[in-house]
């Protein structure tokens, strides 16, 4: 066993690292979770800048509604919000959307190489029956 | 609520894929991402309230190990089950693991299903899962201090 403070510090940092990493994970789901969300950061995708009263125009619901969309993107550091004069620019930040694949992506490696491998053995226990049933 | 299908065609019937899937000995011959590596330690007991836990090695020389219970068992057909990571895997919360079995000509149609990978109730249980997490390292650290 390496005993001893700095196993100790080292531990506690790796903790709170993957600590911060499921709670931004989660802040990225829970914002990509509501419909309206979804498409404001489909428009923004398409469109680059936006501001937020062109953002606005599409949706049935009032401006401080999408505003507070707007907030929950902005936590999740889905967004970008730029003042100038009277236009607020709303601005598409990806990086927490890569996380999240990333995330699923280690999901769908891990089941679909152990269903190749489940079908290999399934495939060989179906001959063996078959050779039986002869 | 975030969830992963995966649809598969495999050339063995139901009966063979369902085994497959839910026995000690066939979960040891496939379970985990890296081909060549071992699942070291497979328990199943595949009935409603039944528990299975599978610890495997990946490449990395790493260890997993993930848990859960058999919520339904309908044989040769549909396996639900919980699933949460014991070991490694960085323990996400609870979430839940869905597979369907279909008779196809060619012999079946498996529609796999990870769910609630991270929704509300997931994260509850995941910061009770974090909680608990903290209390095995403390409980190590004190043990090396």
């Amino acid at each position: 066993m390496h005993g001893g403070p700095v196993d100790k510090r080292r531990a506690i940092q790796i903790l709170s690292c993957m600590v911060n990493y499921n709670e931004r994970l989660d802040r990225t789901f829970a914002a990509l979770v509501d419909p309206t969300r979804r498409a404001i950061l489909t428009k923004l995708e398409r469109k680059g800048a936006v501001s937020v009263s062109e953002l606005a125009e599409p949706f049935a619901i009032k401006l401080p509604a999408v505003m507070k969309h707007l907030d929950v993107l902005a936590e999740a550091g889905l967004i970008t919000r730029a003042k100038a004069g009277r236009t607020v620019t709303v601005r598409l930040r990806p990086q927490p959307m890569r996380e999240a694949m990333e995330w699923l992506r280690r999901y769908e490696r891990f089941w679909s190489t152990s269903l190749d491998r489940l079908a290999i053995y399934a495939e060989a226990r179906e001959a063996e029956a078959k050779e039986k049933e002869q | 609520m975030t969830s992963l299908i995966l649809v598969r065609r495999v050339r063995a019937r139901p009966s063979i894929v369902f085994d497959a899937m839910t026995t000690a000995e066939g979960i040891s011959h496939w379970w985990g991402p890296d081909a060549g590596e071992p699942v070291l330690k497979a328990e199943s007991d595949p009935r409603p309230g039944g528990r299975y836990r599978i610890r495997f090695r990946t490449k990395d020389g790493l260890e997993h190990e993930c848990s859960g219970e058999y919520l339904e068992v309908t044989p040769h057909a549909r396996i639900v089950m919980s699933w949460r990571w014991t070991v490694g895997g960085g323990d996400p919360g609870e979430s839940r693991v869905e597979i369907a079995l279909r008779a196809v000509t060619e012999g079946t149609e498996i529609t796999f299903t990870h769910a609630r990978l991270h929704d509300e109730e997931s994260r509850r249980s995941h910061e009770a899962g974090w909680t608990g997490a903290f209390d095995k390292l403390e409980a190590y650290l004190a043990e090396i201090a």
